[in-house]
């Protein structure tokens, strides 16, 4: 059995401009000890679907299920919600400089995540808290715990958090972008220490990242996600090799030096849907390169595909039309062609309304 | 933190000074012969000319600048002309009413302001918020002398009327240290005046600051480790929420100190704020400069100490 086993999670915030459904009936597990990364872009739903594991969105409209070691945490009041956050499952953020808080002390914030699920001393808890702090590579532990999280580096704030995080040894380390907010260097180091630290306390993790060159480093597997939909699943080297949507495959030619880009970075065409308003059908099909009529009239199902086990993908491509190469790209145009008729024509029509001159263009 | 204080110390004197200039310019342009006001309405044109020259007002007016600020600079702020004492002795008496004012006042507004406000911002919309809403608008709007009224009518005539005599009306003030439970007795009306219109202000001010800091990401961080949601509010929320408060919370209570005019006159208080209209009233110009500087410096302290304290609150603020 899974260690979380979310089905069918579907989230919505009603706003005044119309309800934003953020979330449309995500589906995945993590299994113990594993490392699953959630890709996408700003909002495709992968920041909102982890926090409302937890119940930290306020004001949300959440459904579906989220079974965490047989317990439903979507069914949980908040007092008992509380003794899961943290202890169970703990979460670190994209920018630590806000996510500490400015006024106390790092050791005083790392104690009272340990104090508030544990019965412990404030002494024999401070204790901890420079072990942790050593545990995460902080030099001079014993004086940093002291510090405020102003006068700290980024990434020695990031590895603070992580540190508070870990300080309970959850089960599930949730981590939101842990690394946008630094550079290069520090978000590799970082991911290294993620992924220690994940194999000595034998915890599972869930990276939600828009970067997949970042999850490639540390994720077993991959769930890519659009508009608040699962786009593809699979094992990262099928992800990587074998790619079935062609979301996943905009976004591996996206990535600087990736291989099927011919060294040319082809961006995405077009911007992520409003979720107030998401289109019709399969919600990539305004920006996809092989939108057929179909996909404009009837949301694809999460089925699998031929890219190895486990390889999901809600795509109407053929199941066997994986791959990252020219040839892949070429079967998949042919596929297409005799499969486009008058919606297709209308899309394009009112992209070239929208901008005169212009075409569909075929990243 | 020890160049700071200098800095701002120095900064502060110079800031009176401005002041204490411009009192002195202002007076020199506007006012009527001090030695004839001095002298009474009998007094002979020789009288009114050895009062002008025990005065100095027969020198060049630079030269009566330079021995007015000397005067200040050793503590000598005059004597009244009406009152026929030293300023400084009649400032000291006056200024322990408006020091029981400000003490009770500023801790009833304080607590009512920060509680109504954080009321309002643990439920936002809900009712309570609501009702908070109702209570800022109607403190901002209603006068500081109607309320007062008010509450004389209703807590002192109409009680007293039937029977209950409670509160006293106007014009009583017992000073502390004579008699401490009369003492409050006697403030409570004015201190409800003042406070439930400053309390306003605070609710409102701790409600969009409570409700800003509950959007940081610490406060969801805080969440996160599973805080109770009293903790969240009160350790992490007010803790951050707290410093706009403090600084508004200063400066409030040095006008306070300063004198509170209308207040003090609806209860016939003897503080600095009823005295400076009737020295205004009756042309005493040396209580009237005495009671600006005082005001005056009340304010420029009360700013060097809110900076101070800022500093204390906020790790990220460095003094220097």
């Amino acid at each position: 059995m899974s260690l979380l086993s979310v089905r069918d999670l579907t989230v919505s915030f009603p706003t005044s401009d119309g309800v934003v459904r953020a979330v449309r009936g995500l589906s995945f597990d993590v299994e113990a000890g594993q490392t699953l990364g959630i890709v996408g872009e700003t909002g495709s739903g992968k920041s909102v679907s982890a926090l409302s594991l937890l119940g930290l969105n306020p004001g949300a409209d959440i459904s579906g299920s989220a079974v965490f070691e047989g317990t439903e945490l979507l069914a949980l009041r908040q007092d008992q919600l509380r003794r899961v956050r943290g202890a169970e499952i703990a979460m670190i953020f994209q920018d630590p400089l806000s996510s500490l808080h400015p006024y106390y002390r790092v050791g005083w914030q790392i104690c009272e995540a340990i104090r508030t699920h544990r019965r412990t001393s404030r002494a024999e808890a401070m204790r901890q808290a420079v072990e942790l702090l050593r545990m995460v590579s902080i030099p001079q532990p014993e004086r940093r715990v002291s510090a405020f999280p102003h006068e700290l580096s980024g990434g020695m704030r990031q590895r603070a958090m992580i540190a508070m995080a870990l300080a309970l040894r959850p089960k599930l380390l949730i981590a939101d972008e842990p690394t946008t907010a630094l550079d290069a260097t520090v978000q590799a180091q970082l991911m290294e220490l993620l992924g220690g630290m994940q194999r000595e306390l034998g915890m599972a993790m869930i990276v939600i990242t828009h970067d997949l060159g970042l999850v490639a480093t540390v994720a077993d597997s991959v769930l890519v996600m659009y508009a608040g939909r699962g786009a593809e699943r699979a094992d990262y080297r099928t992800i990587f090799r074998s790619p079935h949507h062609p979301y996943t495959r905009g976004l591996l030619a996206s990535i600087p030096g990736a291989a099927g880009s011919g060294g040319r970075l082809v961006p995405i065409v077009g911007q992520p849907p409003s979720l107030i308003r998401i289109p019709s059908g399969c919600a990539f099909h305004p920006r996809c390169p092989f939108a057929m009529d179909v996909c404009v009239r009837d949301q694809p199902p999460f089925v699998p595909v031929s890219g190895g086990e486990g390889h999901l993908s809600a795509c109407w491509l053929p199941p066997d039309a994986v791959g990252v190469d020219a040839a892949a790209d070429v079967a998949r145009q042919r596929y297409v062609e005799g499969r486009r008729g008058p919606a297709i024509a209308r899309l394009r029509a009112a992209v070239a309304g929208a901008r005169p001159g212009g075409a569909v263009a075929h990243g | 933190m020890i160049r700071f204080v200098i800095r701002r110390v120095v900064q502060g004197i110079v800031t009176l000074w401005v002041i204490v200039s411009l009192v002195f310019v202002l007076f020199f342009m506007t006012n009527p012969d001090p030695a004839r006001l001095l002298a009474g309405k009998s007094a002979t044109l020789s009288e009114v000319a050895s009062i002008r020259a025990a005065l100095g007002l027969n020198h060049p007016i630079w030269q009566q600048y330079l021995s007015y600020l000397g005067r200040l600079l050793s503590g000598n702020l005059g004597e009244s002309y009406k009152l026929h004492e030293p300023v400084t002795t009649l400032l000291g008496q006056w200024v322990q009413v408006d020091i029981s004012l400000a003490v009770g006042a500023g801790i009833i507004w304080l607590i009512l302001g920060l509680s109504v406000g954080i009321l309002a911002a643990r439920r936002p919309r809900s009712v309570w918020d609501r009702s908070a809403t109702v209570f800022v608008l109607t403190g901002l709007s209603t006068p500081t002398f109607i309320l007062g009224l008010l509450l004389l009518y209703v807590f002192f005539y109409v009680l007293t009327t039937h029977g209950i005599s409670i509160f006293p009306g106007a014009g009583n003030y017992t000073p502390f240290l004579t008699n401490p439970a009369e003492w409050a007795r006697d403030l409570i009306l004015p201190w409800l005046t003042l406070a439930l219109i400053t309390a306003a202000t605070y609710a409102r001010l701790s409600r969009s600051s409570l409700l800003e800091v509950l959007g940081e990401d610490y406060i969801r961080t805080a969440r996160a480790k599973g805080l109770s949601e009293r903790r969240i509010i009160y350790r992490h929320a007010l803790r951050a929420a707290i410093t706009p408060i403090v600084t508004q919370f200063g400066i409030d209570l040095a006008t306070v100190l300063g004198g509170a005019i209308i207040t003090e006159t609806v209860f016939g208080l003897p503080g600095l704020g009823e005295n400076v209209v009737s020295a205004i009233g009756r042309e005493d110009l040396p209580v009237i400069q005495g009671i600006v500087l005082v005001a005056a410096a009340f304010i420029v302290v009360a700013n060097i100490v809110v900076d101070a304290v800022y500093a204390v609150l906020d790790p990220r603020v460095r003094l220097s």
